[in-house]
């Protein structure tokens, strides 16, 4: 039998009671939606005091809104979308070669215990050198044309994308594999519903990554050899000091960068929704 | 259809588990298997399960198994090994997709195995939404979906609180009631091994090595009524006895190793 005792509440003795003090302030990961748009606007607007006050020589730091007209020139007098298109072209097939091959590396490696001992090597070997330092070699094999600028950035982003699947694919519990090699699921299904979405968080992470890389790569590959691209059009406008069209070109990178890493954060909140 | 350890070694490098143990599961038992920490229970029951390859000796499948089983011998997995990217549904579903049901089938065995665990309001939701007893409910309806002959239970309520065990522990000896199915039980907990198995084999500490084979003298039915819980605090106890010297040193092995 259980003895049950009453609700108790507060008693009312003489003696005067305190709160305990609260200590767990802080160190929590959340943050305001609009602090950081509200600093950057904060920023602008410093900038841009700055530079109509004339506190900063414009050669040096045009104002925001300088550099604002000579996006708007670019745009309207075609400039800009023949400079990013080529940019776009270059990024989009460099990046898909390297991809589509730094994925099938990759699995390769995850998967096969002698792709892993011949991979690793090589990778290991390979992915430290700064791949912009090839592009003269492979202007020497390839000519001088697009595919040199193509071959740079898939190279980079071979390597991040070969080294982030195989991380990925180590990644996945191994109790989720044996879970379905004791249903007798065959291979290919075990890589395509258990380690395919298991190792697909690192592989996004990835993609992060290598879009960087190919923003980079592409900026510098056009620095060094190109008519058209933002990174000619940056290099050709600090050549002829034009700081205001100069900065132009580094805001469309920054813009272009900002809009790629949107599209994976969409392609997580689509793939990844589970977590 | 039977499930015979025979004379199964096994050593990790230069690391002895198991030896030479031999048992056999006869159709519709159930077999606890428990033993000190570290002596090889969970080897010994991926080596019985075809997940690993023993170093001697040989797990062995005496008789057809029954009609329509499409895994006979299937496992629940102490950390449920649930596919967080796939639903309730979908996981209980996975180890059909490559079985040659039609989907009308498929579509007939979820529903009655998500029936069965209790979970069919749950099929859309994804394992992180669950309670850990409910993520070890979808390890069970996916495990009962394939109609095994014997099922592989790998401490399947360690990961769980003691409320929820509980729970659980009627839903096995009411799934295993009508001797339709075996199964292999390893578990540390001597209270689950007695509640639940018809023989308890108890090895010994590392390599592990069969100590006993203990027959629970009740009925699983029987061992639910309130006058069966002396006796059963007397098997338990007598359980213990058997491995309390060696647990002790297999726990002092592991803070010195």
């Amino acid at each position: 039998m259980l003895d049950r005792a009453p609700p108790e509440t507060k008693d009312q003795s003489a003696e005067a009671t305190r709160p305990v003090a609260f200590r767990g302030a802080g160190f929590t990961s959340g943050g305001s939606r609009y602090a950081g748009w509200i600093a950057l606007a904060l920023v602008i607007a410093i900038w841009q005091l700055a530079g109509s006050a004339g506190w900063v020589n414009p050669l040096f730091l045009p104002a925001p809104s300088a550099i604002a007209v000579a996006i708007t020139k670019l745009a309207t007098s075609g400039a800009l979308w023949q400079h990013l298109s080529w940019s776009i072209m270059r990024i989009g097939t460099g990046w898909i070669i390297g991809t589509v091959a730094g994925v099938i590396v990759g699995f390769a490696i995850g998967l096969s215990t002698m792709a892993r001992g011949v991979g690793i090597t090589f990778i290991s070997a390979l992915f430290p050198i700064p791949k912009i330092a090839l592009l003269p070699l492979l202007i020497l094999w390839l000519g001088i044309g697009e595919e040199p600028k193509i071959a740079t950035i898939a190279l980079g982003v071979f390597f991040s994308t070969a080294i982030s699947v195989y991380s990925g694919v180590d990644a996945v519990p191994r109790n989720l594999i044996r879970m379905a090699q004791s249903f007798n699921v065959p291979f290919h299904a075990i890589v395509r519903r258990v380690i395919w979405p298991g190792a697909l968080p690192s592989i996004l992470a990835g993609f992060r990554i290598t879009a960087s890389v190919a923003l980079l790569l592409v900026v510098s590959a056009e620095m060094i050899g190109a008519q058209y691209g933002i990174g000619a059009f940056v290099l050709q406008a600090g050549n002829l000091m034009q700081t205001d069209q100069l900065l132009a070109g580094v805001v469309i990178l920054s813009l272009f960068g900002l809009a790629v890493g949107k599209l994976i954060n969409l392609l997580e909140t689509r793939l990844l929704h589970w977590r | 259809m039977d499930l015979i350890a025979d004379h199964i070694s096994h050593r990790f490098g230069a690391l002895d588990v198991l030896d030479d143990v031999s048992f056999t599961v006869r159709a519709g038992e159930v077999v606890a298997i428990v033993g000190p920490s570290g002596c090889g229970k969970s080897t010994l029951l991926s080596i019985l399960g075809g997940l690993l390859r023993p170093s001697k000796g040989a797990a062995e499948l005496r008789g057809a198994p029954p009609a329509g089983s499409l895994n006979p011998l299937t496992f629940v997995f102490q950390d449920f090994a649930l596919l967080p990217w796939n639903t309730v549904e979908e996981n209980v579903a996975f180890p059909l997709l490559h079985t040659g049901l039609s989907a009308g089938e498929r579509r007939a065995v979820i529903d009655d195995a998500l029936r069965r665990t209790g979970l069919t309001d749950f099929r859309v939701a994804y394992p992180k939404q669950l309670s850990g007893g409910m993520r070890q409910r979808v390890g069970i309806a996916r495990a009962l979906a394939v109609r095994p002959a014997i099922l592989l239970m790998d401490e399947p309520l360690s990961a769980l609180d003691s409320q929820t065990r509980e729970l659980l522990m009627e839903d096995f000896v009411g799934l295993l009631a009508d001797g339709a199915m075996g199964a292999v039980y390893v578990t540390h907990n001597l209270e689950e091994a007695v509640r639940l198995a018809d023989r308890v084999v108890v090895l010994s500490r590392r390599p592990g090595r069969i100590r006993e084979i203990v027959t629970i003298p009740m009925t699983r039915a029987e061992r639910g009524m309130a006058d069966a819980r002396g006796p059963m605090a007397a098997l338990q106890g007598e359980l213990w006895s058997l491995i309390r010297k060696e647990a002790i040193d297999a726990e002092r092995e592991v803070q010195h190793a």
